[in-house]
């Protein structure tokens, strides 16, 4: 597979088509918009937290493929966790798009749909766009912490 | 055929497969500015207008001599009216702040307009904000010309500064300076033109375009980055403040006050960019020697052939005037397919496009679009150029239809 080929898989091209869990959230109990100055990307992040877990979530973008793949499948990824495991998940997704760990195919299988955005790291230029939706959950999560 | 002055230019023979199309943000540099900034160096660099000694000399000599090129080049006859500064950028918050905060005041009226680079519309829209001026953004037509009517009707005597550009770097668009002027100069308003990508894509002649500041940048020109140019009017000049202050731009300094040095460099405080200035100046011969009116005649043509090219694929808008009302550039979309990730998948053909606002969000708001693609062409664009541009997007077209 060639570097594009890997960036952009199917997954991905999926996910920026029919994005899951696109649209509004009316009972959130945080609401977080962003903007990426350099490149005009917007997202709306709408979660439900409930006694320290996100049972619902919800987000609208404006932005390349990868920025809303990577919010899709974010979103799935984060129902019914924890801010601790998100933060883990936050971690590993990390690592993954810049290249700090490259998984076998076996150990892929632990990222679930995650896994697409290894190929992110061949083009350093790109990974802001995988992590803005990450970091406007990690912004909202803050922003929403017990006190 | 490969365009003959593609071998001029080492970055471009060094990266044979590569079709840079990003010229409109800065262009490449050829061999003769790279030697003319080495040779500066290797033989005449002193710090100028101070030593005693003979080499201080030279070097005055080599930066007096490269403002009277540059002068010439943008047809200014009066070579101490042109300012070296940074950059456009530069020229115009030096207008803004030294003119704008001595002339304009409360009640006042700027216009700029909606096709401005934020280095047009930024500065005005916080001097209006500092002195309790308004600020009015003229509309544009459906084909991104900016609405003479419209700004016929907005001016007004309180119209304090008409600020547009000569031509739109977001979308090619071609402005009629001198009408443009001629409406502010009803008023009596101070007129200043953005030439950023006016300059290096056809003939300019300060002189005869009866604007009162007209500012300029040497790297989208095929000079050095760091160094470009204000015009502006003597007795405008003169009246004003320095924007800067330190040394060179000085003349006595008192305790309790102290006195400005003449023009130019009144405007020009610390160690001038000698060396950029020298590129700046063997880029001016290194166009002139091409010839202005064959530079643009050849964007046009490539131009309108990328337009054509492009228009025939589906899902393809293109924005901005018709082709032959156009300088060198070609902004796009593409259906259902980001710019961003046109960038990505044309950079791994070698095509280097734009994707983004190009710093002109208010004209991406009405235009109704977050970004678009930009592909600019300059002096060595060829068609080979453009065959690989839709070939690229060929390419991302198949990539994104896949299942």
């Amino acid at each position: 597979m060639s570097d594009l080929q890997e960036l952009y898989q199917s997954i991905i091209l999926d996910h920026n088509r029919r994005p899951k869990n696109y649209g509004a959230l009316d009972d959130a109990t945080v609401r977080r918009q962003d903007r990426n100055p350099a490149c005009g990307d917007e997202i709306l992040l709408e979660i439900k937290v409930d006694h320290d877990v996100i049972t619902d979530v919800k987000f609208t973008s404006e932005g390349c493929a990868v920025s809303r793949a990577s919010a899709s499948i974010m979103t799935q990824a984060i129902k019914g966790k924890s801010r601790d495991e998100v933060e883990q998940l936050f971690r590993q997704f990390h690592e993954l798009v810049t290249g700090k760990v490259k998984p076998t195919p076996q150990e892929a299988r632990d990222y679930g749909e995650m896994a697409a955005f290894s190929g992110v790291s061949r083009f350093p230029i790109r990974v802001k766009c995988a992590s803005m939706a990450w970091h406007s959950l990690q912004a909202a999560l803050r922003e929403s912490a017990p006190v | 055929m490969i365009n003959p002055h593609r071998g001029d230019f080492p970055l471009l023979v060094k990266n044979p497969g590569l079709h840079y199309l990003d010229s409109a943000a800065t262009s490449q540099k050829p061999r003769a500015v790279l030697d003319a900034m080495r040779d500066y160096y290797e033989h005449d660099n002193a710090n100028p207008h101070r030593g005693a000694y003979a080499l201080s000399g030279r070097a005055t000599d080599r930066y007096l001599s490269a403002r009277e090129r540059v002068a010439r080049f943008v047809g200014a006859a009066d070579a101490d009216c042109l300012v070296f500064t940074r950059g456009t950028t530069e020229s115009l918050n030096l207008v803004a702040t030294a003119w704008g905060r001595a002339n304009v005041t409360e009640g006042d009226e700027i216009i700029v307009t909606a096709l401005d680079h934020h280095a047009n519309f930024v500065p005005w829209q916080q001097l209006a904000k500092g002195c309790g001026a308004r600020f009015l953004v003229c509309p544009l037509t459906n084909e991104q010309h900016i609405d003479l009517a419209a700004l016929r009707s907005m001016v007004g005597p309180r119209t304090k500064v008409v600020a547009f550009s000569h031509v739109s770097n977001a979308v090619g668009t071609v402005n009629p300076v001198r009408e443009i002027a001629a409406i502010a100069r009803s008023v009596g308003a101070l007129v200043v033109c953005d030439g950023a990508q006016g300059v290096p894509h056809l003939p300019v002649a300060f002189d005869s375009l009866d604007v009162d500041f007209y500012a300029f940048s040497g790297h989208k020109m095929c000079g050095p980055m760091g160094i470009g140019g204000l015009v502006g009017r003597r007795e405008i000049l003169e009246a004003m403040p320095p924007y800067q202050f330190g040394g060179d731009m000085i003349e006595f300094v008192r305790d309790d006050h102290s006195t400005w040095n003449v023009l130019p460099h009144k405007f020009e405080a610390g160690t001038p960019n000698v060396a950029d200035a020298v590129g700046l100046a063997a880029a001016c011969d290194y166009l002139d020697a091409i010839g202005m009116e064959n530079v643009l005649s050849h964007e046009r043509a490539l131009v309108r052939l990328a337009s054509e090219r492009l228009a025939a694929i589906d899902g393809v808008k293109i924005y901005g005037p018709p082709a032959a009302e156009r300088s060198g550039v070609v902004s796009f979309t593409v259906r259902d397919i980001h710019p961003h990730d046109l960038a990505t998948i044309f950079d791994e053909d070698g095509v280097c496009i734009r994707a983004g606002h190009h710093c002109a969000q208010p004209l991406m708001r009405r235009l109704g679009v977050a970004a678009t693609a930009r592909a600019s062409f300059y002096v060595y664009s060829d068609e080979s150029d453009v065959e690989a541009l839709v070939r690229a997007l060929a390419r991302a077209q198949a990539l994104f239809a896949q299942d």
